[in-house]
C-alpha cells in the first residue's frame, strides 16, 4: 500500500481543474455504463464477493479501491466473463446481461488491461494488436491506419512496427490499451495500472484516461494507490473484505479518509522514526561487475560498478524500475550467480566465491522477490517450507539428520509469533494467502538471527495488516543491528524504511538520495535515468556515471 | 490436524484405488468388446496365485521391480525422468556377470564385489546422461533413452565369443560363463515350491533407506526440495547441478542393483535369455506406488502377479497377452487419476484454510486495527 496519506502525494495536484472541467460535461448522460447490483461469489478459500453494488456512469473514470485481497480483481473477472457471479446481476448500458466468457464481454464493449502483460515480446506492436483480432480489420494497410487512428484519438504516440521487447513498460501498456480499443471496447477496465511505472509515467497514463474519456470511454480502474486516485477518478467505490463498503468524492475526500474506509482503520506507516546506523560495516560491495550473455550470442553488462556499504542496523535501499539490475544484485550476494569481478563482503570476511549455502549459514537472511519461485516449496507442508534454506541449522537437523519434531515445533512458534494464519503446520505453503506466505517467510528468516538481510519487495501482494508486521519486523531486527537490504518497487515504503537510499539504473547506482528529504517524484526521475548524483543538490556526487547514454535507448528497461 | 491427516491417507489412497478399479474395468471393456469373457480370465489369475510356487515366483520378480521401481522414484523425486533404468539394469548385470566368473574370492566378498561392480557400471551409464544434463542441459528423457539403445548393441557385441562371451557347447546361447558357488546369494528354501532369493529381502531393506534416506536426511529434503522446485532449492543453498549429477548416479546404481536377484540367485551368468524390459516396469510401479517405498512394494507385486499368474492363461484358451494389457491401462489410469485426486486435494484444503480463516474472521479484524 504505497498510498500512505502523505504530503506529495498531494501536493502535485495541478491536473486538477482539467479534472472537474470534463466531469461537468460528462456528468449528464443517463443509464450507467455498468450497473453491478448484489453481486456475490463464494470461493473455495479465497474471500469472496458479496452483495456488491456498483454503478459506473458513462464517460467517466470509476476508480475501485480496496487493500490487496479484498475482492477487487474477482470482481472484475466477473464483469469481464472470466467467472460466473452466484448471485446478482451485471446491466451495461441500463441492458441486462449475463457472460459465460471473456468473448461474450468483448462483444458488449469491454476490454481489460492486466496487471500482467500478455504481449508478445518478438513481434511488432502491429502484429500484437492483430493477434487474434484478424478478422476486425485484417493484417495489413487497414490494420496499421486504424492503429494509428486510435493512437491518435486518444495521443498513445503508438509506433505500430516498433518490436515489443523493445518498449518500456509504459508503452506496453498504451499498447495493452490501444489492443483493447482495437476490438472496439467502450468500457476499460484497468488493473492496478500504475503498479509498474514510475511518478511521471503515471502522469502520462491520466493523460491518456483523461483523454480517452473525453472521447466518452469509460474507465472502471482497479487501486490502491489513494494519491494516485483522487488525482483522475470522478468516482470512487471502496470494497473491504468482499463488499462495498461506501463510496467516495475525489474532490472532497482525502487519502485519509479513503484508507480508512478502505481497512476499517489508519494505514500503517513504513516511516521509521530514531535512527540505528552504527558505524560498523556489515556488508561491503565494491566495483561488482555481471555480465550476462543474451541468447543471440551478445554479452552485456547487467551489473557494473556497484559499490557501497552496509553498516549494523542501517537499511539500505535501492529504487529502480524493475529489469534494471535488481534481480542480478541479489543473486551475485546470495551467490546464486558468480560475479565477473569485484568483491562482496559480509562482516569483514570475503564471500565473494562461498556457495549459497555457506553465505546462508554465515548469516545472510533472504526474503525473495518471487517467493513463489525461490521462497517457498508450494506444495510442501508449512513444517518443510520451514526447513527450506536452513537444513544445516537448529533446529531443523543435526549432524546430517533431520529432526522434524524440533522443526514442526519452532514453525508452530513462527506461525504464533508472526501470526500466520493457518489451521495447522502440515497445510501445503500453497493453501495459505500470498500475505500468510511472506508472513512465514519473514519469520523463517529471521529465526536464524541473520546479521545481513536482503529484503526484496517485503510487502508485496500483502494485506495491510501483514504489511505492518513485516515492517515492524524489519524494524525491530535493525535495532538490534541487523543491516538490511531493501529492493523494492514501493516508494513509500523505501523512503519510509530506508536510512540511505540508491538509485539503481540499468545496473548501475547512477543516483542517491537522503530518504528524509526526498519526494517520490525526485526518486522517480532517477530510476528513469533523467537524474543523476546525489538527488537534490549537484549532480557530481555519486561517480559512476561514465555511461551518459540517452534515457532513451531502452533495450535494457525492457527486459 | 489428526482429521488433516487422516485425510492424507485417504487422498493417498484413493489415487491408487481409482486408477486400479477403471484399468480392472477398461480391461473387461476390452475384453468384451473382442467377444472374451471378461471375468474368467481374471478369476484364473487369481486360483494361479495360490499356488505357492506361483507365489515364489511372484515374489522372486517383486523383488526385481522393487529394485527397478527405486531407481525410477529416485529420479521422480528430483523431477529426473530416468528412462534409461533399463539398459542400466541390462549393462551393469552383464559386466558384474564377467567380472563375477572372472574371480573366485571368499563368499561375502565374491558377492560384495559383484554387487559392487553393478552399482558402479549402472551409475557410470547413468551418469552420462547426469553430465550431459548438468554440463549441456541436455533432456535426460532423451539421453537415457538413446543410452539404452547403446547399451543393447554394447552388451550384443561384448557377448561375442571374440570379446567376453562364452558359447555353452551344444547350445545356442551366448553367456558370460558361470560365477563360482562362492558368488551365489544364500537363499531361503520353500521346500518343493523352490526358493526365494535372498536379494530380495536387500531390495525391500533398500526401501527403508530410500525412505530414510528422503525423508531424515539433510541430502534428502534438498534432493526433494530440488525435485519440488529447483529455483527454490537453488536459493536456498542447494547446487542443483550438482544435485543433478548425485540423483542421477545413485539412481543408476540402484538400476544396476536391480539385475542382482536373478544373476546372485538363479542364473548366475547373464545370458541372452537375461530378462529385459524391467527398467520398463519400474516406471510403472514407480508411478503406481507413488515413490513411496510401501507403494512401490504393492505396486510390484501386483504387476509381478499380474506378469507371473498370467503366464498359464494360455492353456485355458486366452491370451496372456490380457495382463499386457491391463498394465498399459494401469498407467494411463494412474496418471489421469493421481492428477484428479491431487487437484481436488488442493483445492479442499484451500478450501479448508479459508473456511479457518472465515470464522475467525472477526477477532483477526481487531488486531489489523491494533497494528
Amino acid at each position: 500500500m504505497d498510498a500512505i496519506p502523505s504530503a506529495p502525494a498531494l501536493s502535485f495536484l495541478p491536473s486538477a481543474p482539467s479534472r472537474r472541467g470534463e466531469c461537468v460535461i460528462n456528468a449528464s448522460s443517463p443509464p450507467p455504463a455498468v450497473e453491478l447490483h448484489g453481486i456475490t461469489k463464494r470461493f473455495p478459500g479465497v474471500v469472496a464477493n458479496k452483495d456488491i453494488a456498483i454503478t459506473v456512469r458513462k464517460g467517466t473514470v470509476h476508480a475501485l479501491i480496496g487493500e490487496n485481497g479484498a475482492g477487487k480483481s474477482t470482481l472484475m473477472k466477473i464483469l469481464y466473463g472470466m467467472q460466473k457471479p452466484d448471485e446478482g446481476t451485471i446491466a451495461i448500458d441500463g441492458e441486462q446481461v449475463a457472460f459465460n466468457t471473456p468473448a461474450d464481454a468483448i462483444a458488449r464493449g469491454i476490454g481489460m488491461v492486466h496487471q500482467h502483460f500478455m504481449l508478445a515480446d518478438n513481434l511488432t506492436v502491429l502484429e500484437n494488436v492483430v493477434l487474434g483480432g484478424e478478422k476486425l480489420y485484417g493484417i495489413g494497410a487497414k490494420a496499421r491506419k486504424k492503429i494509428l487512428e486510435i493512437s491518435d484519438a486518444y495521443g498513445l504516440g503508438v509506433r505500430p512496427d516498433a518490436l515489443v521487447e523493445d518498449l518500456g513498460v509504459a508503452d506496453r501498456q498504451r499498447v495493452e490499451i490501444l489492443k483493447v480499443l482495437y476490438r472496439g471496447a467502450k468500457i476499460l477496465i484497468l488493473d492496478e495500472p500504475t503498479a509498474v511505472l514510475v511518478p511521471q509515467e503515471v502522469d502520462a497514463l491520466f493523460d491518456n484516461l483523461r483523454e480517452l474519456k473525453a472521447e466518452g470511454l469509460t474507465v472502471i480502474f482497479i487501486s490502491h494507490k489513494l494519491g494516485e486516485i483522487l488525482k483522475v477518478a470522478d468516482d470512487i467505490t471502496v470494497i473491504r473484505r468482499g463488499t462495498t463498503v461506501g463510496t467516495a468524492d475525489p474532490k472532497t475526500a482525502t487519502t485519509k479518509q479513503l484508507a480508512e474506509l478502505m481497512v476499517g482503520s489508519e494505514l500503517p506507516s513504513p516511516e521509521t522514526r530514531e535512527s540505528t546506523v552504527t558505524t560498523t560495516p556489515m556488508l561491503k560491495v565494491s566495483d561488482l561487475t555481471l555480465t550476462a550473455t543474451d541468447p543471440d550470442g551478445v554479452v552485456r553488462e547487467v551489473l557494473a560498478g556497484i559499490d557501497f556499504t552496509i553498516h549494523k542496523g542501517e537499511v539500505l535501499g535501492i529504487a529502480g524500475v524493475e529489469g534494471n539490475g535488481q534481480t542480478e544484485l541479489i543473486e551475485a550476494l546470495m551467490g546464486m550467480s558468480i560475479p565477473d569481478g569485484g568483491v562482496i563482503s559480509l562482516d569483514g570476511k570475503d564471500i565473494s566465491t562461498v556457495p549459497t549455502r555457506k553465505r546462508r549459514e554465515g548469516g545472510i537472511g533472504y526474503i525473495p522477490e518471487d517467493r513463489h519461485r525461490h521462497g517457498l516449496l508450494l506444495e510442501s507442508p508449512l513444517w518443510e517450507n520451514r526447513i527450506l534454506g536452513h537444513v544445516t541449522e537448529e533446529p531443523n537437523s543435526k549432524r546430517g539428520i533431520l529432526d522434524p519434531k524440533a522443526a514442526r515445533k519452532d514453525t508452530e512458534r513462527i506461525v504464533r509469533e508472526y501470526d500466520v494464519r493457518t489451521p495447522g503446520i502440515e497445510v501445503t505453503a500453497a493453501s495459505l494467502s500470498g500475505g500468510n506466505q511472506q508472513k512465514l517467510i519473514v519469520g523463517r528468516e529471521m529465526s536464524h538471527n541473520p546479521k545481513f538481510l536482503i529484503a526484496a519487495h517485503p510487502t508485496r501482494g500483502v494485506d495491510v495488516g501483514a504489511q505492518a508486521q513485516i515492517w515492524d519486523a524489519i524494524r525491530e531486527a535493525r535495532r538490534e543491528g541487523l543491516a538490511v537490504l531493501l529492493i523494492s518497487a514501493d516508494l513509500d515504503e523505501l523512503i519510509g524504511l530506508s536510512d540511505t537510499l540508491r538509485v539503481i539504473y540499468r545496473g548501475r547506482l547512477v543516483a542517491d538520495a537522503d530518504p528524509a528529504t526526498i519526494t517520490p517524484e525526485q526518486l522517480g526521475s532517477a530510476m528513469t535515468g533523467a537524474a543523476r548524483g546525489h538527488l537534490e543538490q549537484d549532480e557530481n556526487a555519486a561517480g559512476n556515471g561514465s555511461d551518459s547514454a540517452a534515457a532513451d535507448a531502452p533495450e535494457d528497461e525492457a527486459r | 490436524m489428526m482429521k488433516i491427516d487422516k485425510d492424507k491417507l485417504i487422498l493417498g489412497a484413493a489415487g491408487p484405488v481409482l486408477a486400479l478399479v477403471s484399468a480392472f474395468l477398461l480391461t473387461a471393456v476390452v475384453l468384451l468388446a473382442t467377444g472374451v469373457d471378461p471375468i474368467e480370465p481374471i478369476r484364473l489369475m487369481i486360483e494361479n496365485a495360490s499356488y505357492e510356487d506361483v507365489q515364489v515366483l511372484i515374489i522372486n520378480q517383486t523383488g526385481t521391480y522393487y529394485l527397478a521401481a527405486l531407481a525410477v522414484a529416485i529420479g521422480f523425486r528430483m523431477n529426473l525422468f530416468n528412462i534409461g533404468v533399463d539398459g542400466q539394469y541390462r549393462l551393469a548385470a552383464m559386466l558384474s556377470a564377467v567380472v563375477g566368473a572372472a574371480v573366485t574370492l571368499p563368499g561375502p566378498l565374491h558377492i560384495l564385489l559383484i554387487v559392487l561392480v553393478a552399482m558402479c557400471v549402472g551409475a557410470f551409464w547413468s551418469g552420462i546422461a547426469g553430465i550431459l544434463k548438468a554440463k549441456r542441459g541436455v533432456s535426460e528423457v532423451v539421453s537415457t533413452i538413446m543410452l539404452n539403445a547403446i547399451a543393447t548393441a554394447l552388451i550384443a557385441w561384448l557377448l561375442l565369443p571374440k570379446n567376453l562371451g562364452v558359447q555353452p557347447e551344444g547350445s545356442n546361447d551366448l553367456t558370460t560363463g558361470d560365477i563360482a558357488e562362492s558368488g551365489w546369494f544364500p537363499a531361503v528354501s520353500m521346500g518343493d515350491s523352490g526358493e526365494i532369493y535372498g536379494f530380495t529381502f536387500v531390495a525391500f531393506a533398500l526401501g527403508i533407506l530410500y525412505w530414510f534416506i528422503l525423508n531424515r536426511t539433510r541430502f534428502g529434503f534438498d534432493l526433494r526440495a530440488t525435485g519440488a522446485s529447483e529455483s527454490a532449492a537453488q536459493a536456498s543453498g542447494v547446487d542443483a547441478k550438482k544435485m543433478i549429477l548425485t540423483s542421477m548416479l545413485i539412481s543408476g546404481a540402484v538400476a544396476g542393483l536391480a539385475g542382482m536377484p536373478t544373476l546372485l540367485g538363479d542364473t548366475h551368468t547373464y545370458s541372452l535369455s537375461f530378462p529385459v524390459g524391467v527398467g520398463f516396469t519400474g516406471i510403472t510401479i514407480a508411478l503406481l506406488g507413488r515413490n513411496h517405498p510401501v507403494g512401490i512394494f504393492f505396486a510390484a507385486l501386483l504387476i509381478s502377479f499380474l506378469d507371473k499368474a498370467s503366464a498359464s492363461l494360455d492353456q485355458y484358451g486366452y491370451a496372456k497377452e490380457i495382463a499386457t494389457i491391463m498394465k498399459g491401462l494401469i498407467v494411463i489410469a494412474v496418471v489421469v487419476s493421481y492428477e484428479l485426486v491431487r487437484r481436488y486435494g488442493i483445492r479442499r484444503q484451500q478450501q479448508k484454510v479459508g473456511e479457518e480463516l472465515a470464522a475467525g474472521g472477526a477477532m483477526k479484524t481487531e488486531k489489523e486495527v491494533a497494528a
